[in-house]
């Protein structure tokens, strides 16, 4: 019997070890669209120079990848000068030059390229029609019509850079204000509920809803010139790595990244075949996997993170359980202690584990790992502390040391009990393991978060529908171990 | 095993339950070899003191020896591996087929399937079980057969001594009368110090040469069965051995 369910648990850890890093450079993109398709800019042009890339997808915001990036976990991403100076580096003023900044990065091993040629900064907008109407090309041609409606996204609204410098950098005094979701900041614009909003330069919808992006004569927005950041040991030990870097530098105008972003965003296109076409390679030069080949890729990834989780939860929970078993007292704190770490937010988890683990497979891994051990330990627990106190007493009369007891008697009475908690914890274990992209661990849930950030539900579904269908096939494989696991006496019906 | 039938004796041993005493002052010797009911009504203590005797209950004060040794904590495995202990329900373990059941200590003895299989044959032939019965699991066999194997592993190792607790306590009068048979026969096969727990009087003057009668955690009569009957120590003896109804035979 135990024997049977260590075969099963090797073989449900040995699916989840079939997977392996390598040492390629690895650059790494935040979770919005301009950031993923300047990585695959680079991914792609780093190809013509003969080096392969392997590029990390959507890590998260700044933090995750200014942290991955000092801890070597990737070796560039695309950042923005104003991020830097006002999050990153704190001992600098927000409007250091290039060179300072440079100098700033180089002392904690990191590089800064030059520009590579747009700024993403906050600017106004009005519709192309109002602005040839009033003749507004600046921001300070607005000072003159206080009459025009302002729709402006919340967080503009609060900025300290934001709406109340710029209300007085200008002298504006606008009549009407309305905060808005800058989501549907445009489509108020373009149907005539606010005349002037605020807007990311490099936004999608710029061209697609007639814009006219009004020009900061005055220079109150502080500047966002795209760079990247990289390690500086990378780039010496991989020539064709910082050759890469420098020929990007100064070529994606404002108005190429924008149309970039709006193939992406408005007309659904692949960031890869974008990032191609921009260098004016064939799409198709690149391994864009097949979606049977992108499904299988990420199966192995996400049964690595369940299986290598789940069989380190078994290893320790077990022994914990069958320990809080043993000394009542302690097993219920031990019992409350699993409980407080199930409690805790994955994201909040991922969070703390970052400092620790860096980003990746290996912080997903560890939260599954914790939030796995719950439902193992209590199962154990309880499976043994549920076998009668008659049998228990028999067990003891027959004079077999404890271990034996365990082993032949006490165990497989709770076995039933015991794989149930097992199979608990793999079944959350596939869900949870979604969130992992968050950090850039891969598997199902990449084409999830992907989806949402492109609002492309086949996209979500590539990933939801796979989550769900291995949930389901771990509950049944975790019923048919419970069965096979389960002694045949303790099968048949009791008789008199 | 090496050594002969085991001396049990408690002396002067008290236990509380809860608020009323379990056994109040007791000192009784169980000689090797001797074959000793202890009756009484429920709650007398009797089984308190049968689990005394291998360290499933521990007295409050007074002390239990074994072969004429203080029992210590840490002696009691080796003192359990030489007793046979059976319980009402018997104490089978349902995820184990009979077999199983009954190989469990001797395996862990280092005994190889042959033996074990061999001793196993002769218990249940002893015990009246058919062969067969052994490869089912407790849950597929009867309650008098349940109780047959939960002898059988008592006795498999040859034990010192042989402590039963309402050994036929569950069993319907039929099944019972046919287990007293072979019991009888067992107790007098055996060089095993003999230990009973029973509150049907006539089935302990039947089984044992020696009736001890507890009431309320006392002693109240220590004799032999033809002596108890003849002459009763006090009022609750004479209310115990009236206590039973006598019914006509009837001819077969």
């Amino acid at each position: 019997m135990i024997r049977r369910l260590v075969v099963a648990l090797a073989g449900l850890l040995l699916c989840g070890a079939a997977s392996s890093a390598d040492d390629r450079p690895r650059i790494g993109s935040k979770n919005f669209t301009e950031s993923i398709v300047l990585a695959e800019v680079l991914r792609l042009e780093a190809q013509r120079h003969g080096l392969q890339l392997e590029h990390k997808r959507a890590m998260g915001g700044s933090a995750i990848l200014w942290k991955a990036l000092l801890e070597g976990s990737i070796d560039a991403y695309p950042e923005y000068t104003g991020t830097i100076t006002r999050e990153l580096l704190h001992d600098l003023p927000a409007d250091a030059t290039l060179d300072r900044i440079g100098e700033g990065l180089r002392k904690q091993g990191i590089g800064i390229s030059q520009p590579l040629g747009f700024d993403d900064s906050y600017a106004l907008g009005v519709s192309q029609e109002l602005a040839a109407r009033l003749n507004l090309h600046t921001l300070s041609d607005l000072r003159a019509h206080p009459e025009l409606r302002f729709g402006l996204s919340n967080e503009f609204m609060s900025r300290g850079d934001g709406w109340p410098g710029l209300m007085a950098a200008y002298g504006y005094a606008p009549t009407s204000i309305k905060a808005l979701d800058h989501g549907l900041a445009y489509r108020a614009l373009a149907g005539g509920a606010a005349d002037v909003i605020d807007l990311y330069t490099t936004d999608a919808e710029i061209r697609n809803y007639h814009i006219q992006v009004l020009e900061d004569d005055r220079h109150y927005f502080p500047s966002y010139q795209a760079v990247w950041l990289y390690r500086l040991d990378a780039a010496r030990r991989t020539p064709q790595f910082e050759a890469s870097l420098r020929d990007l530098a100064g070529g994606v105008s404002l108005q190429a990244m924008r149309d970039m972003n709006a193939a992406v965003m408005l007309d659904k296109r692949d960031e890869t075949d974008v990032a191609a076409g921009f260098l004016g390679i064939n799409g198709s030069v690149q391994q864009n996997a097949g979606m049977a080949d992108r499904l299988w890729h990420r199966t192995l990834e996400h049964l690595r993170l369940v299986g290598i989780s789940l069989g380190a939860a078994i290893v320790f929970g077990l022994p914990i359980g069958i320990f809080a078993a043993r000394v009542r007292r302690l097993g219920q704190a031990i019992l409350a202690a699993t409980a407080v770490l199930q409690t805790i937010p994955s994201l909040a988890m991922f969070v703390f584990l970052i400092p620790l683990l860096g980003i990746g497979a290996r912080p997903a891994i560890a939260a599954l790992f914790l939030y796995s051990l719950l439902p193992i330990v209590r199962n154990t627990l309880s499976g043994l502390a549920s076998i009668p106190a008659p049998l228990r007493e028999a067990a003891a009369s027959l004079g077999l040391p404890a271990g034996v007891r365990l082993l032949r008697i006490e165990l497989p009475l709770a076995a039933r009990t015991i794989i149930a908690g097992i199979g608990t914890a793999a079944v959350i274990n596939v869900g949870t393991a979604t969130l992992g992209a968050l950090i850039g661990a891969g598997g199902y849930g990449e084409p999830i978060l992907t989806g949402i950030r492109l609002g492309n539900v086949p996209q979500i579904l590539e990933g939801a529908v796979p989550a769900a269908l291995l949930a389901l096939l771990v509950l049944a494989l975790f019923q048919g171990i419970e069965h096979l696991v389960t002694p045949r006496g303790l099968r048949l019906p009791a008789r008199n | 095993m090496t050594e002969g039938p085991v001396l049990f004796s408690v002396e002067r041993v008290s236990k509380r339950h809860g608020s009323g005493l379990a056994l109040d002052n007791v000192s009784l010797r169980f000689e090797p070899g001797s074959v000793t009911a202890l009756i009484g009504s429920s709650g007398a203590g009797k089984s308190t003191l049968l689990r005394m005797l291998i360290g499933l209950d521990w007295p409050d004060a007074g002390q239990v020896t074994v072969d004429g040794q203080p029992l210590q904590p840490d002696g009691r495995m080796a003192l359990r591996r030489r007793v046979g202990y059976v319980t009402q329900d018997g104490g089978l373990f349902p995820h184990l087929s009979a077999r199983d059941n009954l190989a469990l200590l001797p395996r862990h003895l280092g005994w190889n399937a042959a033996r074990i299989d061999t001793r196993a044959q002769e218990l249940a032939e002893r015990m009246q079980l058919p062969q067969d019965l052994l490869r089912r699991f407790p849950a597929e066999l009867s309650g008098g057969q349940r109780q047959r194997v939960a002898v059988m592993r008592a006795l498999m190792t040859d034990p010192a001594a042989l402590l039963l607790d309402e050994p036929l306590g569950a069993l319907d009068p039929v099944v019972r009368f046919d287990l007293q048979e072979q019991l009888r026969q067992v107790f007098a096969d055996v060089a095993s110090t003999v230990v009973l727990v029973t509150h049907d009087l006539p089935e302990a003057a039947f089984l044992a040469s020696r009736l001890v009668l507890l009431h309320q955690g006392a002693v109240i009569q220590d004799s032999s069965p033809e002596e108890l009957f003849a002459h009763p120590a006090n009022d609750f003896a004479r209310r115990f051995i009236n206590a039973h109804r006598d019914l006509p035979q009837v001819r077969p």
